[in-house]
């Protein structure tokens, strides 16, 4: 909770990012605190996904920093910001479809080499997402949306990030998946870990969220509580298409 | 019959070299989507260096077996082939991975002109006898069939090669790594491998291949050259297409069948061009005295034998052009 006074554990301070000419993120300062589940909304183009790739590394910054657990990690590559606990689940999942679909999970736990405390782990994604380990072998291009929306949750999940970024975890999936993929973020967050969140679907989102961000054109317009974005009017007319009062 | 057999034994044994080349282009371009035409010099580059610590070490200590010698100069072209598929990479590769596919595809062509430019004034334009420190005296263990040491030792070793690359790429986390890679470089950053380093053991695993290969082709042939890499390589090229680019069955399959097509072929090519066998030509005023008492007239010789390659490349990619195993080609989602 913001009233607790620590250091958040994801701190993006003037960030800007650009695509040739076009700045797509013009400056935006966003805090994740330990154990908190924050939600960045937003309509499409609004600068959401571009800003979850760039706090994994995927993505260079032109222009302000990144802090993760009080470091600057500004300038680390991607594979060394997982290393130091951040994992994405990118936007259309990114499953390795000519791996397994155990294989892909295992991926999840490249960096690790503990043994026990992988198939632990393994053992754990099976018991929160038991249509996984239905389809372990099978080659992961031939699964459903959801299902592959389930193991690359699963896949990040193994890597013990301290910071999980989602980026449209709901997108194109029957209701049933959705509440699935929802249980387990509550799940995970319930045992501490950090998530930021980007969704289109702001009212689940902000249902679930401690916090929220709403994003606009590349920066952020509106900051507060879940609850209170939810009430609020303008935030409901934008993105929860309910008529202006 | 033996004619047969005796063209199926060659062409296994040409075919697993080809097959070790080609493995070198299909990593590379599974992973990179680039075709590293520098990749037969690489086995030029192998076969060179290894001709020269043989002899190096042959003169030093003339005492020490033949095996040992040979190892010794497979490691050394190992580990220089090894470093120089890295530095290949690092140096003129790697820059240019975001750029246009021309680019490297350019590029590849100019490095493999500069290994050539470079071994030629290292190591002169002639052509060099390799040591045969294996026997090459051929066996015959079928009526009318030759085989030597050395091509038993090309087939079983490229056999053990193949399997532990197989094993490597399928059973390991480096070739869990690799596989990812290939599909997705973005996604597997994001699992924390560091992709660079994926490519550039990707560039050694396949150099270090080239090197044993270019150590097996002088070892059968008894030469090494400075631009000998260019025929393979572009045979090697041609069998990775044949089985699907970018499919690591597929270059080992592609291989062995255009080493079978090539060395059937060649040895039928001349008694099927025999104009002699056909009783109009034969007994035309021209030919008649050639084809009495048995002579023969052959449009193609043996010597033919390379157009093999071109036409099998050419008719895949006409009508096969993902390959006998390759079902995928543009799929990078």
């Amino acid at each position: 909770m913001p009233t607790e006074i620590k250091a958040p554990i994801l701190r993006l301070h003037d960030v800007q990012i650009a695509y040739g000419q076009i700045q797509a993120v013009k400056g935006i300062a966003l805090d994740v605190y330990a154990g908190e589940l924050v939600c960045l909304i937003g309509a499409n183009g609004a600068g959401k996904t571009t800003t979850l790739n760039a706090i994994s590394g995927t993505l260079p910054i032109r222009g302000g920093s990144l802090q993760f657990q009080g470091q600057d990690i500004t300038s680390l590559p991607a594979h060394l910001r997982l290393r130091a606990g951040i994992a994405l689940v990118p936007e259309g999942r990114g499953i390795f479809t000519r791996l397994s679909v155990e294989e892909n999970l295992r991926m999840g736990a490249y960096t690790r080499d503990d043994k026990d405390g992988i198939e632990a782990d393994l053992e754990r994604v099976y018991t929160m997402l038991p249509r996984v380990k239905e389809r372990l072998a099978q080659v992961a291009g031939t699964l459903s949306g959801g299902e592959q929306q389930m193991v690359a949750i699963g896949r990040a999940l193994l890597s013990r990030p301290k910071l999980l970024l989602l980026d449209e975890p709901s997108m194109g999936l029957a209701p049933l998946v959705v509440e699935k993929i929802f249980e387990v973020v509550q799940t995970v967050v319930k045992e501490g870990m950090s998530i930021l969140l980007v969704e289109q679907n702001a009212n689940l989102a902000l249902e679930f969220s401690q916090r929220g961000y709403v994003m606009d054109g590349g920066k952020i317009t509106l900051a507060g509580s879940g609850e209170d974005l939810l009430n609020d009017p303008k935030v409901r007319s934008a993105y929860l298409g309910e008529e202006a009062a | 019959m033996e004619t047969l057999l005796q063209q199926i034994v060659n062409g296994l044994v040409v075919g697993s070299v080809y097959a070790l080349v080609a493995l070198g282009y299909t990593m590379v371009y599974g992973i990179l989507g680039l075709i590293n035409f520098a990749h037969g010099d690489v086995l030029m580059v192998g076969a060179l260096v290894a001709l020269q610590v043989i002899v190096f070490v042959q003169k030093t200590w003339p005492a020490l077996g033949t095996i040992p010698t040979l190892l010794i100069g497979l490691s050394a072209a190992m580990i220089v082939c090894m470093a120089l598929g890295y530095i290949i990479e690092r140096t003129a590769y790697r820059r240019l991975r975001n750029a246009p596919r021309l680019a490297p595809l350019i590029t590849a062509i100019g490095v493999s002109f500069l290994l050539q430019t470079l071994a030629m004034i290292i190591w002169g334009r002639n052509y060099h006898s390799f040591p045969q420190l294996i026997s090459t005296a051929p066996l015959q263990p079928v009526d009318g069939v030759f085989i030597t040491p050395v091509q038993i030792i090309i087939l079983i070793s490229s056999a053990l090669l193949m399997v532990a690359l197989i094993l490597l790429v399928n059973k390991t986390r480096l070739g869990r790594a690799m596989r990812a890679t290939a599909e997705n470089h973005r996604v597997a950053s994001l699992m924390g491998v560091d992709t660079n380093k994926i490519i550039a053991i990707t560039f050694i695993i396949g150099s270090g291949l080239a090197a044993i290969a270019g150590v097996m082709f002088s070892s059968n042939y008894g030469v090494a050259h400075y631009a000998m890499g260019f025929t393979p390589g572009i045979k090697a090229f041609t069998a990775a297409v044949l089985g699907g680019i970018g499919n690591l069955g597929g270059a080992m399959v592609g291989g062995i069948v255009l080493g079978l097509v090539e060395s059937i072929g060649a040895g039928y090519l001349g008694s099927a061009t025999d104009l002699c066998h056909l009783p109009l030509w034969a007994q035309s005023a021209s030919l008649q005295a050639t084809c009495a008492n048995g002579g023969s007239f052959e449009l193609l010789s043996s010597n033919y034998q390379d157009i093999f390659a071109f036409v099998i490349l050419g008719i895949v990619l006409i009508f096969r052009p993902t390959g006998l195993l390759g079902e995928r080609v543009s799929d990078r989602a």
